[in-house]
């Protein structure tokens, strides 16, 4: 309909369109969404007015399921929250149940479960990084990290049998003994990591177009990151030095020395670059971990109740099958109370409380899930920015699916 | 975790009388934790909010136990941290099956998805939410999973199709199944009409649809595989 230019010349002369806001569904699968994840957009043209972030497609039970079997048979679930880096979930639950027990695993042990877990974090960072950079349209860095992250999987298959679901954690040690090639093999890698991580950023952060759908977009605040609960290289992009190795040390990260990479702006880059520089800060521990680390000795520690015993001593001794026995049906027993452990995972803290009611079967097993603290800020991050910039905002978040719905 | 933390609730919260303020305090392995009145539930968060010597500025994460033999049979558990002074603490509440708590969501807006998640997984409502969806599950999930008289191998009934609200799109939105004349047919395409020379595939939504599909590649015809192999050259 043509408008009535008279009674527009009255009131001014401004010619206003009809417009109402657009509603768009965006997922629960989407080529660019990470996760299985569903996102209602109000949208103004091609700016975001409102999201509505709904996450729970990939939710198995996972607290559920583990109130029915042992504390043992927790392992492999574990696995399956962050599936980009499952070692640092089973050192994580590990390091809850032993603290629930009061056990100390011995210090070759924590050196070993230290080496693996940074193993797992860089695999994680990279995979991050360079799916990020390939929704931008960069797809050589993608093909760049995950070459590296196969050799990290490499030495991780090696030392555990598996390359992704290793459920190679054990209360009160590891399943297996370090392997005399790990060092030698940990080694190996490092300088080829730095080279790759140095190749990949060469090829991005001269890139006018990576720069400008980073630099700027999705920007969170320190105080809104912080009432938000979030934590990880996200918080850490906003300029907090928030780190957990660092704030409560556990394992023996008090013994090496490694810095806490922080951004300023909290926007997209300062996230990718958080990541890459805590690559280099893990392989710096890394160094440090396989210098100090003895050749010789026990992960694990020296008490039948809670370690399965060796195999060979349970088909030859009466002992050793009762142990094994024991173990097995009823399960490790730990003292009824409740605790709350946490450590640094892939994606902030991640932390566990957990319930025992004395038997062998866990009361209740809260995982804290970074992802999903983080992805409660994801709505902030949105919101006013433009639809496009959804992908590379959301794929700096990090969202795991087996994290965040459990 | 700070035993300091403990004594400044405990001055502050301490005598409110039977069944208010501090009811319990324990420590075990390190971890400080305050079991409150369900009543003061608000007030102790924004005093460790607020409090200079508290300063817990971190959520870090909210969650229930279900303890189906007491008479309080849920117990609702926050964790919070401080930044600057870098200590924890564990507050816990208790509650019997349908009683409400009040929402934490204006003291620390991190607790809000966790506050859902309660919700979802327990039933536990919270006043004052502006948002009590549950977030995990779908919203015509029967019953609350981690109660512990949920069975674990319970099945859940099946979910109708939705329809959506007439709001969306101004009332008059079309959604998918699109109407008969309308966009790319999309279906499987009945092998068996086709044999006969029939253009007619069959939708379980839409039904029926006639020389709607898109005109299909004809394929390759392969030729017995013993003729010679064809002269480069031609």
């Amino acid at each position: 309909m043509e408008p009535n230019y008279e009674e527009l010349a009255e009131e001014g002369g401004a010619l206003e369109l009809p417009a109402e806001p657009m509603r768009l569904n965006m997922g629960p699968s989407h080529p660019a969404m990470h996760g299985t994840i569903r996102m209602v957009l109000e949208l103004d043209g091609e700016t975001v007015n409102e999201v509505d972030v709904q996450p729970g497609y990939l939710h198995r039970g996972f607290e559920k399921s583990c109130e029915r079997g042992t504390w043992g048979q927790v392992f492999p679930y574990v696995d399956r929250l962050n599936y980009v880096s499952p070692m640092l979930n089973n050192v994580g639950f590990s390091l809850a149940v032993e603290k629930l027990c009061g056990i100390t695993v011995p210090e070759r042990g924590q050196w070993y479960r230290m080496v693996l877990g940074e193993l797992a974090r860089i695999s994680d960072h990279l995979t991050c990084n360079s799916a990020g950079a390939m929704e931008l349209g960069a797809f050589t860095p993608f093909l760049w990290c995950v070459k590296v992250r196969d050799w990290v999987w490499d030495i991780l298959e090696q030392e555990t049998g598996a390359r992704l679901t290793h459920s190679f954690g054990r209360i009160g040690g590891m399943a297996k003994p370090p392997t005399p090639y790990l060092k030698d093999s940990v080694r190996a890698i490092i300088p080829q990591v730095h080279e790759v991580l140095a190749e990949t950023e060469g090829l991005l952060l001269k890139n006018r177009i990576f720069l400008d759908r980073m630099q700027g977009i999705g920007k969170l605040s320190r105080e809104r990151a912080l009432a938000l609960g979030v934590t990880g290289p996200v918080l850490r992009s906003t300029g907090v030095d928030y780190d957990v190795r660092k704030a409560n040390p556990y394992l023996l990260y008090d013994k090496v020395d490694f810095d806490i990479p922080v951004g300023h702006d909290g926007d997209n880059y300062d996230r990718f670059m958080v990541r890459f520089e805590e690559i280099r800060q893990s392989l710096r521990i890394l160094e440090q971990c396989i210098e100090k680390m003895a050749d010789q000795g026990s992960v694990n520690v020296d008490d039948p109740r809670v370690i399965l015993p060796e195999k060979e001593d349970v088909y030859s001794t009466i002992e050793g099958t009762i142990a094994h026995f024991k173990l097995v049906m009823e399960g490790f027993k730990p003292p009824p109370g409740e605790v709350y452990s946490y450590t640094e995972g892939g994606n902030g803290e991640l932390g566990f409380f957990i319930v025992s009611d004395g038997s062998g079967t866990p009361y209740r097993v809260r995982v804290r899930p970074p992802c999903f603290y983080n992805l409660q800020a994801t709505r902030e991050m949105i919101c006013g920015e433009m639809i496009a910039d959804i992908v590379p905002t959301f794929g700096s978040i990090n969202m795991i699916g087996g994290e965040c719905d459990r | 975790m700070s035993r300091k933390v403990v004594e400044r609730l405990k001055a502050q919260f301490g005598a409110l009388g039977p069944g208010r303020g501090i009811l319990e305090t324990s420590d075990f392995r390190g971890d400080e934790c305050v079991v409150v009145g369900k009543a003061d539930w608000q007030a102790v968060a924004t005093f460790l909010r607020d409090d200079a010597e508290c300063a817990m500025d971190m959520p870090v994460d909210l969650t229930a136990v279900d303890y189906p033999d007491r008479a309080e049979r849920f117990e609702v558990v926050l964790m919070v941290r401080s930044l600057t002074k870098k200590h924890r603490i564990r507050l816990k509440t208790r509650l019997a099956e349908g009683a409400k708590l009040g929402t934490l969501i204006f003291v620390w807006e991190g607790v809000n998805w966790p506050e859902r998640e309660v919700f979802d997984m327990f039933g536990i409502a919270f006043e004052g939410h502006p948002d009590m969806r549950r977030i995990l599950m779908y919203p015509e999930f029967e019953g609350y999973p981690l109660r512990k008289d949920y069975d674990i191998s319970q099945t859940q009934p099946l979910v109708e199709y939705r329809t959506p609200p007439s709001s969306w799109a101004g009332g008059e939105g079309k959604f998918a199944p699109f109407d008969r004349h309308e966009g790319q047919p999309w279906s499987r395409v009945d092998w068996q009409e086709r044999a006969h020379g029939r253009d007619i595939q069959v939708s379980p939504a839409i039904g029926l649809q006639e020389h709607q599909r898109p005109t299909l590649s004809k394929g390759h015809e392969y030729v017995a595989s013993n003729a010679a192999p064809a002269d480069p050259e031609e």
